[in-house]
């Protein structure tokens, strides 16, 4: 037995048991304090640090020497570009929704870097599934900024996206993306697939049973999955440290029986070589890890949420001066890899590619009445069929 | 051919359905090396191997979710619920995920998926164990809900469940898992989704059932035969989507509809089936329609059980009451 003993003598020294007298003090009624000696047998099953990963600090100085292959010029300037659109697709985002041109829309505002990140660690078999504020991640994997705008928009189109074909939609009920993340990992195991799935979830997604349930089984099965944890401080008006007693989230995984970690979500470095390594260890056999993004949601919840009801500007500012994209770009600078000029004509390309994006999603005709029907099964059962018929004014029928 | 019992003739059609396909998968808590609380799964991870049947953490959400992710991935899941009492933290995978993958992808991924559970009251079990809530499936669109009422159509039906390319909800009337036993050809073929089936042919009324009410209706039919009464049976079998043609031109031909469910009576089925008849075959009747169903309480516990299920008697009572309109 491992646990208390009540007393009871545990039977016999053990392998790394140790049997210690602790003191308990227990109250009675009529306030005497007593002294009670109680023998309980203490095994050590698990102890644990935190990893923390971060290369470039505040002002985008390498604080180490960057890992071989992490700082190629190519790939920064990629990841910065990527980054780049994601924010200038965001802004148009939220000015179309204000002017009345986009339904509510989740703004990534300050968490760029996880989904720039995650994204070029990925490769095109892997699998994404994002929750609702990875539209980094999504781009990264090929999803175009049309598609992200159509659905955001309010069309069932949007999800039927360019990037990968096998990724999956994102998943609007908190963490319920995870369970599927999982099953998604079992059947990349089971076919005996080189492949690796990435699960991203928000820090709010850790208080749900689903995300337990999902990192208690990929532990039992070693299953081929990364989950992400985006933990941007705020679960809408609940902050972090209300959400959990934990010290960190990403020592949930330790209950599961595998690695967690944490990263500066605002250094794409430190996430795309995280990500990497865990990909690389989940392909590999050696199952999953849980990745924990530190970073801040700078925007409102929602475009129909107003953050300041209950947080403070100071806070908001303290963020906005750890900016992932300022950071990246301090860092090509200070490499060499940038200029004003190029920063300029990157302005300008990007202002044009969200444009053309912005008139594609407004020019593509809502979908008709037949729509609702004829994707939701395979083949049209017949009450559905006269239902069809009936929404679309068919005359003899329904 | 083999004479098999309700849940022989599952595990005939899994083991088929494996045997036929790779991609057929089969997951839930101890369906593995214990072959199912009801020994459904008996054998099959012997046969297919741990990772084609596996035995799964107890956590109903992350079963749904997880077959959800396999379905999408291209597997066909099978996942068993032990009980319907515990199906309910399943709902928001169901309504929220395996339901709609498919429409709000446009297609591109969709949801091959069966989630199997044992349902309904009648063999004294514990509390939680023994609810009829087949309407809270059928209410959610995109997805079929199946029940079969005896060996052959539970065969037929798991087949064509598990190869059909949308999410199907399969409820198993356990009472009658081993009630009777029919001669079932394990040939692999499957019997129609989406369509009611006909039992007894018959003039006088039409008895509308599904599940293991079923038995109860075909001796109620029996006992009115004896009477000079000619009752029609059918089997509704596929829940949602219903086949309400086969209802009308029933009821068009008897003029008189009697509806018998276990569930409970407030919007269940047979509102849905009355409400339309109301609609449809309103000049075919002669009758109002009656149904006979379980209470709007909760299901008692086993020694108070018999009062809440419909009888003989009861589905008796109301085909004389509707024979009184002429």
């Amino acid at each position: 037995m491992d646990g208390p003993t009540g007393g009871v003598e545990p039977g016999g020294p053990r392998n790394e048991a140790a049997v210690r007298r602790s003191k308990l003090i227990t109250r009675h009624a009529k306030g005497e304090v007593r002294l009670c000696h109680v023998k309980t047998a203490m095994k050590r099953v698990a102890e644990f640090c935190i990893e923390f990963v971060r290369f470039l600090d505040e002002n985008g100085a390498p604080q180490s020497a960057l890992p071989p292959g992490l700082a190629e010029k190519e790939t920064l300037v990629a990841m910065y570009r990527l980054m780049a659109l994601t924010r200038a697709l965001d802004a148009k985002a939220i000015a179309l929704q204000r002017t009345g041109q986009l339904g509510t829309y989740a703004s990534c505002l300050g968490q760029e870097a996880v989904g720039a990140g995650v994204g070029f660690a990925m490769r095109p078999e892997d699998v994404l599934v994002p929750s609702y504020r990875e539209q980094a991640a999504q781009l990264a994997r090929g999803v175009t900024p049309a598609e992200l705008l159509l659905y955001w928009g309010g069309d069932e189109r949007g999800s039927d996206f360019s990037g990968p074909r096998h990724d999956f939609p994102i998943a609007v009920p908190i963490g319920t993306q995870t369970c599927h993340a999982v099953g998604a990992a079992a059947a990349c195991k089971l076919r005996g697939e080189a492949r690796a799935v990435v699960s991203c979830c928000g820090d709010g997604a850790t208080s749900k049973g689903d995300f337990y349930e999902s990192i208690n089984l990929a532990g039992a099965w070693r299953l081929p999955v990364v989950f992400v944890v985006v933990n941007n401080q705020w679960a809408i008006s609940v902050p972090r440290s209300l959400q959990s007693g934990a010290e960190t989230l990403a020592q949930k995984a330790i209950a599961g029986g595998f690695e967690g970690l944490q990263v500066d979500g605002n250094d794409p470095l430190a996430v795309r070589w995280s990500v990497d390594r865990a990909l690389a260890k989940a392909r590999d056999g050696g199952g999953p890890t849980l990745i924990e993004a530190l970073t801040y949601r700078i925007h409102d919840h929602t475009t129909a949420d107003d953050a300041s009801r209950y947080r403070s500007e100071a806070e908001v500012e303290a963020a906005r001066a750890r900016d992932p994209l300022l950071r990246t770009r301090r860092y090509i600078d200070l490499a060499g890899y940038w200029s004003d000029d190029e920063e300029a004509a990157l302005k300008e390309h990007l202002a044009s590619v969200v444009q053309e994006a912005v008139d594609t999603y407004l020019a593509t005709p809502p979908p008709g009445p037949e729509a609702m029907f004829d994707y939701l099964f395979a083949r049209l059962p017949g009450p559905l069929a006269r239902q069809r018929a009936r929404a679309l004014g068919t005359p003899g029928d329904g | 051919m083999a004479e098999v019992n309700l849940v022989e003739a599952v595990n005939q059609a899994l083991a088929r359905a494996m045997a036929d396909d790779d991609s057929v998968v089969v997951l839930g808590e101890d369906v593995g090396v214990n072959g199912g609380v009801f020994r459904a799964t008996v054998g099959l991870q012997e046969r297919f191997g741990a990772s084609r049947v596996m035995d799964t953490p107890l956590a109903e959400s992350l079963i749904a979710g997880m077959s959800i992710g396999m379905a999408a991935m291209g597997l066909k899941p099978v996942a068993e619920i032990q009980f319907m009492g515990f199906i309910y933290p399943t709902l928001d995978q169901l309504v929220c995920h395996a339901s709609r993958l498919r429409n709000r992808t446009r297609g591109r991924l969709f949801c091959p998926m069966v989630l199997r559970a044992p349902f309904g009251g009648g063999i004294h079990a514990p509390e939680h164990h023994s609810e009829s809530t087949e309407a809270m499936f059928a209410h959610v669109p995109g997805l079929r809900v199946v029940v079969p009422s005896a060996p052959s159509r539970a065969y037929g039906l798991l087949l064509a469940a598990i190869r059909d390319p949308d999410p199907v909800i399969f409820l198993e009337p356990m009472r009658i898992y081993r009630l009777l036993r029919q001669n079932v050809d394990d040939d692999g073929a499957e019997l129609p989704l989406d369509v009611c089936f006909s039992l007894r042919q018959g003039s006088d009324v039409t008895l509308v059932t599904w599940g293991a009410m079923v038995h109860e209706t075909l001796q109620a039919a029996d006992a009115l035969e004896a009477q000079g009464i000619s009752a029609e049976v059918i089997d509704v079998a596929t829940l949602k989507p219903l086949d309400m043609e086969t209802i009308l031109a029933s009821v068009e031909k008897t003029g008189r509809c009697v509806i018998v469910h276990e569930a409970a009576r407030t919007a269940g089925m047979g509102a849905e089936i009355a409400a339309q008849l109301s609609e449809e075959g309103l000049l075919s009747l002669m009758a109002p329609v009656r149904r006979v169903t379980g209470y709007d309480t909760i299901m008692p516990l086993p020694r108070g059980e018999h009062h809440y299920m419909p009888s003989v008697e009861k589905i008796l009572e109301s085909v004389k009451e509707v024979l009184e309109y002429s």
